[in-house]
């Protein structure tokens, strides 16, 4: 059973690489990709820990509701754990 | 006068181009101004830059097709391209560096469709470097949002019943679409299939060619 | 990025010169030999904001980044950048001729 997780939907600047579209957004973890290093402190050549990265698909309807193009479309895309919330 | 350059290489060991004789731009000058320092202060060589420009003028979409036309007539390879794309393509003697790459399987079901939003992310190592409409933002915008109304720009019209998977590419991983075989390719053999696949069947923007 | 507002694909586009292909190889190179990471590339990509898109091109931005992460790592001062980009612009009016020192 694929585990339900939110992406954070707090909004600080920098360098991040979580989409805004997928702020706030429920998906389900299609995958543990492993550990990476967090691009949030490499990307100011600091020392960066390594995080778990999760593949996570949402559907269309989620992410753009009802009037989606088609709403039962997904997206998957990859997402460090310190942006995901379980549900 | 026009000047021919045709025979005249610069130090690197390329043909000047057309855009050789284009007024310096302060861009430019920058790129010159960086290298040579660069290679003054010891921590590259001249010789490395020609390198790697060779090394990645090798990469290009046949590389990608080599691999798609040898999943589609053995089925143990297609596995391991399923299970690590990075492998099989290292197996097949491409020296594709660090690049963490997944192919992900097209089939009746589904289409899938890559596209980085954060920046222009793209499995360089193995496919070359990406097309300029890959890099814009009409493409990085709207291939996430109305991905349909973008194929339909591709000539590529998707049935209702097929769910269209996009992969936005935010982190360390690289995707290659394995496209599927065409109908009517039965009795082809792997070098006649290679010529059917196209970069843009690899990103999810169109489908192979028909036989 | 995603879901913005935007217009149809442009679909043309056009080999690289060697210039562009020389601040490729130095982001490969360089970024290989620690100097700085992609993630870093990205960041001051980023901070350039929407006007650099608008009105740089690909490879003039990336060198931009590849410049101002070299200046954060200290491999060369940015007098001495600046130096060097006037000796280039002396040499001659196109790249042909300045690219050759």
């Amino acid at each position: 059973m694929a585990e339900r997780v939110r992406v954070k939907s707090m909004m600080p600047p920098g360098h991040v690489r979580t989409p805004t579209y997928l702020r706030g957004k429920t998906g389900l973890i299609e995958r543990e990709l492993g550990p990476y290093a967090n691009p949030e402190k490499l990307a100011y050549a600091l020392e960066a820990e390594k995080q778990s990265l999760y593949r996570v698909r949402f559907t269309m309807e989620e992410i753009w509701g009802a009037g989606a193009e088609n709403p039962a479309d997904t997206i998957d895309a990859e997402i460090y754990e310190h942006w995901l919330e379980k549900i | 006068m026009p000047h021919d350059h045709h025979d005249h290489l610069s130090a690197s060991g390329h043909p000047f181009r057309e855009d050789n004789d284009a007024p310096l731009s302060y861009w430019q000058r920058m790129e010159i101004a960086v290298r040579e320092l660069m290679i003054e202060k010891g921590h590259i060589t001249a010789e490395e830059v020609a390198r790697q420009i060779d090394v990645m003028d090798a990469r290009s979409p046949a590389n990608g097709a080599a691999v798609v036309a040898r999943a589609w007539v053995d089925p143990d390879f297609k596995a391991r391209l399923l299970q690590d794309a990075s492998e099989a393509s290292r197996e097949m003697g491409f020296d594709i560096g660090p690049l963490n790459l997944i192919a992900v399987e097209n089939t009746v079901e589904v289409h899938n469709l890559i596209v980085c939003t954060l920046c222009s992310c793209y499995p360089r190592n193995l496919l070359g470097l990406p097309p300029d409409w890959y890099k814009t933002r009409a493409y990085r915008s709207r291939a996430v949002i109305e991905p349909r109304a973008v194929l339909r720009e591709f000539g590529l019209e998707l049935p209702e019943d097929m769910r269209l998977c996009v992969h936005d590419s935010t982190a360390d991983m690289r995707y290659i679409v394995l496209p599927a075989r065409p109908a009517g390719t039965d009795g082809m053999d792997e070098a006649a299939l290679v010529q059917l696949v196209t970069r843009d069947s690899m990103i999810g923007t169109g489908i192979p060619r028909q036989p | 990025m995603g879901g913005q507002d935007a217009g149809p694909v442009p679909q043309d586009g056009h080999d690289f010169a060697i210039w562009e292909k020389r601040v490729d190889a130095l982001m490969v190179l360089l970024s290989g030999k620690g100097f700085f990471t992609v993630d870093g590339l990205r960041r001051a990509l980023e901070d350039m904001g929407e006007e650099a898109f608008e009105t740089m091109t690909y490879y003039e931005r990336w060198i931009a980044a590849v410049n101002l992460n070299l200046i954060e790592d200290g491999a060369y001062s940015i007098e001495e950048l600046g130096q060097r980009m006037d000796a280039v612009a002396a040499r001659g009016a196109t790249y042909g001729e300045a690219q050759d020192g």
